[in-house]
């Protein structure tokens, strides 16, 4: 003590203070530390909007015809050397005339937007660069590159031109009667839903995905058939799945959990609980395909030797897959919540004569509620997005039962088994984008509604406020 | 001495946080229905000792006590004393008023229930005369449901002492009850305590050589572990036989 004293006044001594006066002093370092912080949280957030947007936008190619349907119609059609009111085709022919006025090297009939998108690049271009021009408007504006840019300023400010290309545009549609138009579109209507049906690739609508689409023995049905003359796409069997295994996982998750959260918060012995917090954890980490691999191998054929299920893999099977997964999760976010209670709450409990058990029970778990219900729907999230083990073990038939001894696939499971025979863009692929999005959507507001709601709520009975 | 009970009687207690020691071979009497207060510097083990008198102590992990604390006659350290059951016994209140977030009812409840009462008139019954007792009644009679975190922190006390009342203890165990209070709810618990001792053995902590005076029957002065000097709070006020007993009570350190 005597020791430490001199020394600590010393140190007072080495912070010496400049007098106080105006402007700031900058230090690089920590400036380019803040940019640096700034840039990277731009990023990241951007890249999840990014994503964000892709799949949704991924998602919309369900409830469109394919491209190729599209261009195989719109061909056929030009080819007969008619325009149609169609608005894609209006703009397709609108986007080929102006080629013309521009360069009329070009041939009309030529619709491939690559060489529409080259050609007007080479114009302005040209334009741009040369020292000739004499639009002072468009010398301001062309010393960009990009793609993007040249379309708008052929727009915007290219008017006179844009004025002959309309005219232009117009006369063969205006020579049309309305009859006329509208056989054209009929007919264009006609082939693009003969090709849908040959092909396979009729677009979906919300009403179909949530109503029956088959009858077995004159009761509706919901069936996920994806691939055939007549796809399926009926979202309830796969919903319907994930929800059944998530639950099954949560109801044999959750109990287990959180009394093994209580027994390491309030029971156990300081050296064991040193042993089974990072055990459990750890086993957070655990690969879920390990865990699929344990349930399609062992865990299946345990029991179906216990309970003599007719299905190897069922949804019971995958439910204990989910356990296996979420009791970490759930262990360590209620352990946690648990914990986070002061001591002197389970002091006066205990003072007052209480067990540790009904300590635990009466005044660390409701105190803990909302960060034990935090705990569940962080698991059920996990549970439902859960991709490997519901591939690996419920046998992924797209079943709507209440027997949990026989097999679901569910939406996560869907995606993984379907991924690799999609069409770029068709159908399907958009089908299993909006099934993506949907997933996202339903663990997004949980956990919204675990952060806004829950956590307010723990806050609010720790503080008391 | 004369005409008391002995009601906790400690015989050379020594306690260990770990290797240090906290305690050192404490033998004390503690007279039945009397107030008894413990005072002395901080740090000098006062809620160290209050805690072994109902076992609180075995909560913290590298803890070792030896010697023994006979409460009735009966030594409560011995191994086939059921800890909950001695708690029961013995109430207390914390330095940091600390109710349960739960309602009012609730929290004076607790008691009560965890003992197995589960009928609502008799929890009725006795929330109400804790209430009374604990002099607050008054004051939340209108709000029993609504949350006890909600109330002032003097209220948050004098619940928390009807709550220890609400399980019919022999002993309040009181440790620094008043250090975060205003002189008003400060007078308040002092007032409660002196009416509470006709029914209960009392042991309070306090820094606060006034209030050592005024409510208690008997005082205790630690030091460093140790306990050096036991009387009559007259006696240890007005002529303490302990020449640190006195540098401490009027204020020459600590
Ligand atoms: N949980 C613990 N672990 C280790 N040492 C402790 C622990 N609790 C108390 N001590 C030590 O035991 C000694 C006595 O502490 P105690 O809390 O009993 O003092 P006190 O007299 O109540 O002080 P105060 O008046 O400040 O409350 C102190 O030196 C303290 O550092
Ligand atoms: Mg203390």
């Amino acid at each position: 003590m005597e020791k430490e004293k001199p020394n600590s006044e010393n140190s007072v001594k080495y912070i010496i203070h400049k007098p106080l006066a105006y402007g700031k002093k900058l230090y690089i370092g920590e400036f380019l530390a803040e940019k640096f912080i700034k840039l990277v949280a731009f990023i990241s957030i951007a890249a999840i909007f990014a994503i964000f947007y892709y799949v949704f936008q991924e998602a919309t190619y369900a409830f469109k015809s394919p491209e190729k349907i599209n261009e195989y119609v719109q061909k056929s059609h030009l080819n007969s050397n008619q325009n149609t009111s169609s608005d894609n085709l209006k703009q397709e022919s609108y986007n080929s005339n102006s080629d013309n006025s521009t360069s009329p090297s070009t041939n009309q009939e030529d619709l491939k937007q690559e060489s529409y998108s080259s050609n007007v690049d080479q114009n302005l271009k040209q334009e741009s660069y040369s020292p000739t021009t004499t639009e002072g408007e468009l010398k301001q504006d062309t010393y960009s590159s990009e793609k993007d840019v040249p379309k708008q300023i052929v727009e915007t400010k290219n008017k006179s031109k844009l004025k002959k290309i309309e005219t232009s545009v117009e006369t063969p549609i205006e020579n049309l009667t309305e009859s006329d138009k509208q056989a054209i579109s009929q007919r264009a209507q006609i082939l693009k839903t003969s090709l849908e049906e040959t092909l396979g690739e009729k677009p979906i609508t919300f009403k179909e995905m949530f109503s029956p689409n088959d009858y077995i023995d004159n009761k509706p049905d919901y069936v996920w058939q994806p691939v055939g003359n007549t796809p399926k796409f009926s979202f309830i069997p796969l919903f319907y799945g994930a929800l059944k295994v998530t639950m099954i996982g949560l109801v044999i998750a959750a109990p287990l959990a959180i009394l093994a959260a209580i027994f390491t918060v309030s029971f156990a012995p300081k050296w064991l609980k040193e042993i089974i917090k990072p055990a459990i954890e750890i086993l957070a980490g655990f690969p879920s395909v390990v865990l699929g691999f344990f349930c399609l191998m062992t865990l299946a054929t345990v029991i179906q030797e216990v309970f003599h299920t007719t299905y190897r893999l069922n949804s019971f099977v995958g439910g204990i897959g989910m356990a296996l997964a979420v009791i970490p999760i759930i262990y360590t976010v209620t352990e946690d919540a648990l914990t986070a209670i002061p001591r002197f709450m389970s002091e006066a409990s205990l003072a007052l004569g209480a067990s540790r058990w009904q300590t635990a029970w009466r005044v660390l778990l409701p105190s803990a509620a909302p960060g034990v219900f935090a705990a569940l729907i962080l698991g059920f999230g996990r549970a439902f997005g859960e991709t490997m083990i519901a591939l690996m073990a419920t046998g992924n038939a797209a079943l709507v039962s209440n027997n949990i001894f026989e097999s679901v696939r569910t939406m996560a499971a869907t995606i993984g088994a379907e991924m690799a025979e999609v069409e770029f863009r068709g159908v399907h692929y958009g089908v299993l984008f909006l099934i993506g999005a949907i997933l996202f959507m339903v663990t997004f507001s949980l956990n919204a509604l675990a952060e806004f709601y829950v956590r307010k709520k723990l806050m609010k009975r720790i503080q008391g406020l | 001495m004369k005409n008391v009970n002995i009601k906790i009687s400690t015989k050379n207690l020594n306690l260990y946080y770990g290797t240090k020691q906290a305690l050192m071979d404490i033998t004390l009497d503690i007279p039945e229905k009397q107030v008894t207060a413990f005072i002395g510097p901080s740090g000098c083990g006062k809620s160290t000792f209050l805690r072994t008198l109902n076992r609180m102590n075995d909560l913290i992990d590298g803890v070792k006590i030896d010697g023994s604390v006979y409460i009735d006659d009966i030594n409560i350290y011995d191994k086939n004393i059921d800890v909950v059951q001695l708690r029961k016994r013995i109430g207390m209140v914390f330095q940091k008023s600390n109710p349960f977030p739960k309602s009012i009812f609730d929290n004076v409840a607790y008691g009560p229930r965890v003992n197995g009462i589960s009928e609502r008139s008799k929890l009725e019954e006795i929330v109400v005369e804790s209430l009374k007792r604990a002099a607050i009644w008054d004051e939340v009679k209108d709000r029993l449901k609504s949350s006890a975190l909600g109330l002032s922190g003097g209220q948050q006390q004098r619940l928390c002492i009807a709550r220890c009342l609400a399980v019919n203890p022999d002993i309040i165990l009181m440790d620094e009850p008043a250090s975060a209070l205003d002189p008003i709810s400060t007078s308040k618990i002092e007032e409660l305590i002196s009416e509470l001792k006709d029914n209960y053995t009392i042991v309070i902590v306090t820094h606060n050589m006034q209030q050592a005076a005024r409510v208690s029957d008997f005082t205790a002065f630690f030091y460093i572990g140790e306990l050096i000097e036991f009387d009559k709070t007259k006696t240890i006020f007005t002529n303490p036989s302990n020449k640190k007993t006195e540098e401490y009570i009027t204020g020459r350190f600590g």
